[in-house]
């Protein structure tokens, strides 16, 4: 197609344009946590570093991002393989309620953490189960179980049936064939499921925010918001914490772009 | 857990150890411990707000039975409908602004072809994977009196529209909206272009050959190519508004008044603030039921068009 050198100025204009509509406050907080956290430190320059280190110890960020990565790694690790197991079923065999159960797993994708959180609350109170990692994490294990299995089913229903028939006839079990052949072959799939699955757990909020009610278990997200309670006025060491707390999943991002975008676009029906 | 042995229990009862029916009770096996853990922090829960939203209670004292009594509160409590009416406005701007500029952005970069384009992919989406928290205290900084926003009326001489945006009674809904915006524009805008990469460039020629200008060839070839992406897109950015509850305990704590509340921080507000755990259920209940509708509702539409 051939396009005029106006409209191409104008295309690169528009893609320039909204670039930094996205940018703008990205940078606009990297300016401000790298910014004086006071008028005496203003004196000293412009750049301070050092705001990373007074809010990650002022923030008690240390002790909040192994929160965040204590629940991370049980959500995702927990997730991936009973979702693998789960969606082997429902992609691979035959059985009475196949239909039904799946559509169960299927609602769980749309229900919000707002319906469950009121009950999860009270009743795992009731037993003395809130204040703990499991108390924010398995909630979690449930969302994300039900993704998991809608989207490994569609992963194990594209494999060429052919492949588990030779295994068979070689003496394979159901979880050898799972493990030895399926699960290596699905490793994009696999990956981008838990690409996804560790970003909705970095940056859940209002499960580890009612669920931790001492907060004992809070999450680098929760520690951010009760920082912001704290320093109303500072914006430097806010900002500095912000940044860390976006950082793993944003860093990840950039590594992984092309899984997130795929993911976000074929199954993201999550969130 | 608790639910673990009990629930897992029914499947290895004793006396079904034949080869056949060992078989049959395999993928049982397989979806089990999934369906455990699912049942016993979804489904139940699920069941459990069913149950709690027909009760009036405070969370401590016993709770006295009020029928469908919490749901007609829905109607006739005007906090409670301002509620509701936030999450329509912030449909407007999470998911049919996003989509307005998403089809026209994509629609022109798509004709362009221009150099770039997975760099500027790369870029609009990133503001689905930072967290909502941190997304809000960057937009409080730009929304705040000396922040980035009222700095540059300043430097153009629109003293006169400088406020504090977020405790602002008419402007604080749009501007907390615009943040929603500022989230989903990349993710519809990134939908759209892939399914516009799709369409054959055959079917451009031969539209320009018919003398076909821009905007019939948004409207008549682009907009019917893409309805699938677009049913996706305005399915999540719908959901994401309508759960939205992070962005508003951060900026605003739905005021001031009443101004931006929404259903999911009225939920939490009553079942954890004022005591009011019944009516709390009742709304995170009617919440699923609307998201349900709509998801549904998005889906049928686009498919009887097409």
């Amino acid at each position: 197609m051939r396009v005029s050198a106006t409209e191409r100025t104008l295309n690169y204009a528009i893609l320039i344009g909204f670039s930094l509509i996205v940018l703008t406050p990205v940078l606009s907080i990297l300016a401000a946590a790298f910014g004086p956290a006071n008028a005496s430190a203003a004196r000293e320059g412009a750049f301070h570093p050092g705001n990373f280190a007074t809010a990650w110890v002022e923030g008690r960020f240390g002790q909040y991002m192994g929160t965040s990565v204590l629940v991370a790694v049980i959500v995702v690790s927990l997730s991936v393989l009973l979702s693998i197991l789960s969606g082997y079923a429902f992609g691979t065999m035959r059985f009475r309620g196949e239909q039904s159960l799946f559509y169960l797993f299927l609602l769980g994708i749309m229900v919000p953490s707002e319906a469950i959180i009121v009950p999860l609350f009270f009743d795992l109170r009731t037993f003395g189960l809130t204040d703990t990692v499991w108390a924010v994490a398995l909630p979690q294990v449930a969302q994300s179980v039900a993704f998991g299995t809608y989207w490994m089913r569609a992963y194990f229903k594209s494999v060429n049936p052919s492949i588990m028939d030779a295994a068979r006839v070689d003496g394979a079990s159901k979880g050898r064939i799972l493990f030895s052949i399926l699960v290596p072959m699905g490793r994009p799939a696999i990956t981008t499921m838990v690409v996804l699955m560790f970003m909705w757990t970095w940056n859940e909020f209002l499960i580890p925010l009612v669920m931790s009610p001492s907060g004992e278990f809070r999450t680098a997200p929760l520690g951010l918001a009760f920082f912001q309670g704290q320093y109303t006025q500072g914006t430097a060491l806010l900002a500095a914490a912000a940044v860390m707390v976006a950082l793993p999943v944003v860093v990840l991002y950039f590594l992984m772009q092309r899984h997130f975008i795929k993911g976000m676009l074929e199954g993201a029906v999550k969130e | 857990m608790r639910a673990l042995p009990r629930a897992s229990s029914g499947h290895g009862a004793p006396g079904r150890h034949t080869a056949r029916q060992g078989r049959a009770i395999t993928p049982y096996l397989f979806i089990a411990p999934a369906f455990i853990i699912y049942a016993a922090f979804m489904l139940y829960p699920l069941a459990r707000a069913v149950h709690l939203s027909l009760y009036d209670w405070d969370g401590l004292s016993l709770a006295t039975f009020v029928g469908t009594g919490n749901y007609t509160d829905i109607l006739s409590d005007t906090r409670l409908r301002a509620a509701f009416g936030h999450a329509g406005a912030f449909i407007f701007f999470y998911a049919v602004l996003p989509c307005g500029i998403g089809l026209v952005l994509a629609a022109v970069l798509t004709r362009a072809k221009a150099r770039g384009l997975a760099l500027f992919r790369t870029l609009v989406f990133l503001p689905q994977v930072i967290a909502m928290v941190v997304v809000s205290v960057a937009f409080k900084q730009i929304y705040a009196p000396d922040g980035l926003l009222n700095s540059v009326l300043r430097s153009i001489g629109l003293d006169s529209l400088t406020r504090a945006w977020l405790g602002d009674y008419v402007f604080s809904l749009p501007a907390v909206g615009l943040i929603g915006s500022w989230v989903s524009t990349g993710l519809v805008t990134v939908l759209l272009l892939a399914g516009m990469a799709r369409i054959p460039t055959e079917l451009f020629e031969a539209a320009r050959l018919d003398g076909a200008g821009a905007v019939r060839e948004f409207l008549y070839i682009i907009v019917p190519s893409v309805r699938a992406e677009l049913t996706v897109a305005l399915t999540l950015t719908i959901v994401a508004s309508l759960k939205t509850f992070d962005l508003i305990y951060m900026t605003t704590s739905g005021g001031p008044g009443s101004s931006t509340t929404v259903p999911s921080y009225e939920v939490y507000r009553r079942a954890f603030e004022t005591g009011q755990v019944g009516s709390a259920a009742a709304i995170g209940v009617t919440l699923t039921i609307i998201i349900f509708l709509v998801t549904l509702a998005v889906n049928r539409i686009s498919e009887r068009g097409a």
